[in-house]
């Protein structure tokens, strides 16, 4: 394993921001892993922190196929993360919408362009990414539909589903976006949590790349096959909200199977207590993500449902 | 008359409401002009929320000369303006890469929505901006290259010093402005002074430019305003002078007047050790037309844009000097 720093970021009365890159193996740029780009993925630093120690582990094992080089970057953006912040802390900006960033340019600009000078021209780009609304998801891979997307690698991961998402303009700023556009087949994996840390599903993010890498013929790993993933467009997934704000109280969690008419959450009254709306699945089906967040807004996406496909 | 145009309810007791100032002559017959007065995208930028205010006392002061529709829009961001958060609160999100909505989606979505099923159909309008608390903006109006033939009539006609006529960025098509444009709105976006204050003799300029568009567009009857030439440039013209050290800016030059080349820009400086960490330069001959108001700096911090090729007196007139008009 290497360590080095592949940007600095100087800052006045704080110490440098370093970015670091952990190098695994040696060769040609197989795969390349990124891990907190903002502020509040904890989750996804960790899980880099246990991929890195497994992939140290694998190394002194001789488990990493000749002329390949793994490339581990577990945080970007730690400046933020250290004082709880979700996005950069000095103007607010976005690193993850900054790509593939400009080294003249805004602060912004230039880390995204330090990471991305040194990310891309890896054969597979993996991010562990995060949604914006506070919620669980089922484990995923999700892949932007760019025209070089390939959902049958994506199927590698051995995780339970495959999410193509058609890119809004502005997607096209992200690294998962980026990588495709200059080459790489890239995916972003999506655990159950962001700002705190789920063991369970940090494992099995960690298993899903050793996984793909072993499937690539990158390193030499024993694991389980996995799922054999269901393949689902970002639209089909249907979009359950809430007819009135109020305290939210969730009756189903992510991966739980649901009947048409089953209770999927209640919304209190926040003052006087009453139930004053019970919110029912309009389908069968799965449920891909559900709200976390303790109170919700009128006409506020509380749930995504995989719809069941009656054979 | 003022009417909510976006009532989304809150968790506890309250509703997330937009509303608008309708402004038309008492008696309509469905044939008047309709034009769209927006601001308050972003919750960090005051500046439209004076000229919305002045606006509406002065057609209210002559009403009898309103011929068409106002719809003054004076906040469509109004958890952020309230809670001096540039972004949508909860979601973090900019507002102005949302658009055109999303009828089934969160709160912002559907507040973005409703605002472009409220404004669809108009005959023009004006989204004021207010740059952002890092840097002050002389009056200007910025539009695509797409949008450019179409809107610089317009533009020309809303008083303001300078047109920035940029490149296309895919990013900015989720903007309102492009929306807007996009169902055959025009809509003019004007930038103007800085994040969080107001800059009074900005806004007296704009009010006195939209006035003129209207009388131009028969909404609003009056003597035609004698406004400013703009100087109308493209990207090519305009430099970019970012920090390339971390610390504290400070100006040694003042924001909208010429700067020569190897003129010094201004220093940034480190407090703790007393030391100058970087000094910075014009690399052409132009006018300031953004300036670094917000003093601490990192590296990439945006310290000025400057405009080569035009002067500017003391009084704020430019020479358009190399800038060819279009």
């Amino acid at each position: 394993m290497k360590k080095e720093v592949i940007f600095t970021l100087k800052s006045l009365y704080r110490e440098d921001m370093n970015i670091y890159g952990y190098r695994f193996g040696k060769g040609n740029p197989s795969a390349c892993i990124v891990g907190a780009i903002r502020g509040n993925e904890v989750q996804q630093l960790y899980i880099c922190s246990q991929l890195i120690r497994e992939l140290q582990i694998l190394e002194q094992r001789g488990a990493i196929s000749s002329n390949n080089e793994i490339m581990v970057v577990p945080t970007v953006n730690h400046f933020s993360m250290n004082i709880g912040k979700r996005f950069w802390c000095l103007d607010n900006t976005d690193v993850n919408r900054m790509f593939p960033g400009y080294s003249e340019g805004e602060t912004t600009q230039r880390i995204a362009a330090g990471l991305f000078d040194k990310v891309h021209g890896y054969s597979y780009g993996i991010q562990f990414a995060s949604f914006y609304i506070p919620g669980d998801f089922v484990p995923h891979v999700r892949m932007m539909e760019t025209g070089y997307q390939n959902p049958s690698l994506a199927n590698l991961f051995g995780l339970p589903y495959v999410v193509i998402r058609k890119p809004s303009p502005i997607d096209t700023t992200t690294l998962n976006y980026n990588w495709q556009v200059w080459g790489a087949s890239a995916f972003s994996v999506y655990t159950n949590k962001t700002d705190e840390i789920d063991e369970e599903s940090a494992r099995q993010a960690v298993s899903s790349v050793l996984r793909f890498l072993t499937r690539m013929g990158i390193i030499r790993y024993n694991c389980h096959g996995g799922y054999i993933a269901n393949v689902v467009r970002e639209e089909e997934l249907l979009n359950v909200k809430a007819n009135v704000a109020g305290i939210y109280r969730r009756k189903k969690n992510p991966g739980e199977e649901v009947r048409h008419g089953d209770l999927l959450a209640e919304v209190i009254h926040p003052l006087e207590g009453d139930v004053i709306s019970q919110i029912l699945s309009p389908t069968d089906g799965i449920v891909f993500f559900a709200q976390r967040a303790p109170l919700v807004m009128e006409n506020a996406s509380i749930c995504k449902i995989i719809r069941r496909l009656h054979g | 008359m003022i009417e909510t145009v976006v009532s989304i309810g809150l968790p506890v007791d309250e509703n997330m409401i937009i509303q608008k100032n309708r402004l038309q002559p008492d008696v309509v017959n469905g044939t008047e002009k309709r034009f769209l007065v927006i601001t308050g995208t972003h919750g960090d930028e005051l500046e439209g929320q004076y000229v919305c205010y002045e606006l509406i006392r002065r057609i209210n002061q002559n009403r009898e000369r309103l011929r068409g529709i106002v719809d003054v829009y004076p906040d469509i961001n109004p958890l952020g303006i309230n809670s001096i958060n540039r972004g949508v609160p909860m979601f973090d999100l900019d507002l102005n890469r949302i658009f055109p909505g999303n009828p089934e989606g969160h709160m912002a979505e559907c507040a973005a929505h409703q605002l472009i099923q409220d404004m669809k159909g108009a005959d023009g309008a004006v989204d004021i901006h207010a740059s952002n608390i890092f840097l002050r903006e002389i009056p200007q109006v910025r539009m695509s290259m797409e949008t450019s033939e179409r809107l610089l009539p317009l533009a020309r006609k809303i008083n303001v010093d300078y047109i920035w006529v940029h490149g296309a960025a895919t990013v900015l098509q989720s903007t309102l402005a492009h929306t807007l444009n996009a169902m055959g709105v025009p809509t003019l976006v004007v930038e103007m002074g800085v994040g969080m204050r107001l800059t009074r003799q900005y806004c007296d300029q704009l009010i006195d430019g939209i006035f003129n568009l209207l009388i131009e567009m028969g909404i609003w009857e009056g003597e035609s305003v004698n406004v400013k030439k703009p100087i109308i440039s493209t990207d090519g013209q305009v430099r970019f002078v970012n920090a390339n050290a971390s610390g504290v800016f400070v100006p040694c030059i003042e924001h909208w007047r010429s700067i020569g080349k190897g003129e010094k820009l201004g220093e940034i400086v480190n407090p703790l050790t007393g030391e100058v960490c970087e000094e910075l330069f014009s690399e052409v001959d132009g006018m300031v037309f953004t300036l670094r108001e917000y003093p601490i700096v990192v590296e990439g911090s945006l310290i000025a844009r400057i405009l080569g090729g035009v002067s500017v007196d003391a009084d704020g007139i430019m020479d358009h000097g190399s800038i060819a008009q279009r």
